[in-house]
């Protein structure tokens, strides 16, 4: 019954997402894009966050990598779209193994610290190493690749089809990442985030299972930053600045971080207040920081989070 | 089964076991009784790992497991009941046991989630409960459910009883038991006439130091020692 009605959901979800492009305006295509992108970034986020219980500081490193990979590939080799992905996905995967094998070590503050030193290391690295990123200007120019799709050729230079290419990448890492959190193995993960030192008495090694989760999160913070970087025709070190991990962070407290799709939300609301409060103030930091405090006061699950707990009230017959 | 020979273990700079030895035999519920503070919970933190000990070793069936992380002292088949029962509150009762799930032993019937509830039909019913709503009692039986189901070769309970109503202390005597013929069980306990009455040996220990070894026959009726160092 249940899985019967998650099923309902999901395709009234897909359907909605796919008729998107020809319901909307082109701004509003563009946008929807970059909620997407930074919805898989935020929900790759959560898998360590919400269910594992480690605060990475740092995973806008993984999200830059990704990107400057990607771009990289696409000047220097390969002009496939596929090629470029892999390049980051892999790439981003692979930092990620190095920095979580030293990071797991630790929870709680002093995980929080070493990823926030170590996703700093990599912005000094894009920032500084003129030679191969282009220093502070980013890495552009590139020519925007093609897709080639049942033998017809297209351009990802088109807003609705980079839309497409984009939900179906974002529907696959949602996918992957559902599957992960509903395993066996998610439960364990959501028993560690619990208490890591009970762990252990079932028999299971707290730091291979962290770091599984830690590299699956880089390497999705990588997808998410190859897919930004082609939005943007851009990879620019700003990409790996730890305030760049901060918006993730805001994103998944606002939406609910014991919830599934709770950062999807959370990056939904703050691009479209993000874009309403620029369109006529220029202190736009400050509005956006006053509905943000008062969200996060009002809701103090989330967003999703606090509005599925009142349903879930109601559904029950309790009294608000 | 379990040999322990000689574990010295600290907190700090403070010497609290001073050369604990003890031996669980197959087949056999072997006790370790104390007061408040003797040492019990520190000999069962040291022989899982928790806090290692800085001398001494510990064998599982003839190989040295001292050094070993504590995950793989639980999956070389050292099952471990905390005190605090550390059941996963924010999991229900059937992930409680999911997680818990290790390969079957060879030449050992297998518990399996199924077999688990046959033997707990107490659990059935809160299946979906989260671990955190359960009674104390029920949390007690849940950990004990939790570490069969890794198919242990043996099962060190810390203070089971502690803070249990009297008829769920019973009833835990009856589960204890019931392992008998499945595989060795080490109780470190304060009761000692529930520890006593479900055991075949017992070990008493006092300010980290075995003081007395016997039958639990021995034990029952050997008063001086109850009044030197249980609170019998």
């Amino acid at each position: 019954m249940r899985s019967y009605k998650n099923l309902f959901l999901w395709f009234f979800l897909l359907a909605a997402l796919a008729s998107v492009p020809f319901l909307l305006p082109v701004y509003w295509i563009m946008i929807l894009t970059e909620i997407l992108v930074m919805s898989m970034f935020a929900m790759s986020f959560n898998l360590l966050f919400g269910y594992t219980g480690l605060l990475s500081f740092g995973q806008a490193g993984f999200f830059g990598t990704g990107g400057y990979l990607a771009v990289l590939t696409l000047l220097h080799g390969s002009t496939s779209i596929w090629v470029a992905l892999v390049a980051g996905v892999l790439g981003s995967g692979l930092i990620a193994l190095i920095i979580g094998w030293l990071c797991v070590r630790r929870d709680e503050i002093y995980f929080a610290i070493l990823t926030l030193g170590f996703g700093m290391m990599l912005f000094t690295i894009a920032h500084n190493w003129r030679s191969v990123t282009g220093g502070s200007d980013g890495l552009g120019n590139f020519s925007v690749p093609e897709v080639d799709f049942l033998g017809v050729v297209l351009t990802l230079a088109d807003p609705k089809i980079f839309y497409f290419f984009v939900l179906i990448i974002v529907l696959l890492g949602t996918w992957l990442l559902s599957r992960i959190v509903n395993s066996p193995f998610g439960l364990l993960l959501k028993a560690a985030r619990e208490n890591s030192n009970r762990i252990a008495f079932i028999g299971a090694n707290v730091r291979s299972l962290r770091l599984f989760a830690f590299v699956i999160a880089g390497a999705l913070a990588g997808a998410s930053g190859v897919l930004f970087a082609m939005f943007n025709r851009i990879a620019s070190p700003e990409m790996l600045h730890w305030s760049f991990s901060g918006k993730v962070i805001l994103m998944t407290l606002l939406g609910g971080s014991g919830v599934f799709f709770g950062p999807a939300v959370g990056a939904a609301i703050f691009f479209v207040l993000e874009h309403i409060i620029t369109s006529f103030t220029t202190n736009w930091m400050i509005f956006l920081g006053i509905i943000l405090v008062l969200l996060v006061l009002l809701f103090p699950s989330g967003v999703l989070g606090s509005l599925l707990e009142t349903w879930g009230r109601i559904r029950k017959g309790h009294k608000l | 089964m379990l040999k322990v020979e000689d574990i010295h273990v600290y907190y700090g700079d403070s010497h609290v076991l001073q050369g604990v030895s003890l031996e669980v035999k197959s087949k056999e519920i072997v006790c370790l009784l104390g007061r408040n503070g003797a040492g019990k919970s520190t000999t069962m933190l040291g022989i899982v790992g928790v806090n290692p000990p800085r001398f001494g070793k510990v064998f599982l069936n003839g190989i040295d497991i001292t050094k070993a992380a504590v995950y793989r002292k639980i999956r070389d088949g050292l099952a471990f009941v905390p005190e605090d029962r550390r059941i996963f509150a924010g999991l229900t009762v059937q992930e409680n046991l999911e997680v818990a799930v290790l390969p079957p032993r060879e030449g050992k019937r297998q518990w399996t989630i199924d077999r688990i509830y046959e033997n707990f039909p107490l659990l059935i019913a809160l299946k979906n409960r989260k671990g955190g709503n359960l009674s104390g009692g029920e949390q007690q039986m849940l950990a004990i459910a939790r570490a069969l189901v890794g198919n242990p070769l043996m099962l060190l309970l810390d203070e089971p009883c502690e803070g249990l109503a009297p008829v769920i202390v019973e009833e835990l005597g009856k589960v204890i038991i019931g392992l008998k013929s499945e595989m060795p069980v080490l109780l470190a306990e304060q009761n000692a006439h529930f520890a006593l009455s479900v055991s075949d040996r017992g070990y008493v220990i006092d300010k980290g130091v075995i003081r007395y070894e016997g039958t639990a026959d021995d034990l029952l009726t050997n008063t001086e020692i109850q009044s030197r160092y249980l609170s019998v």
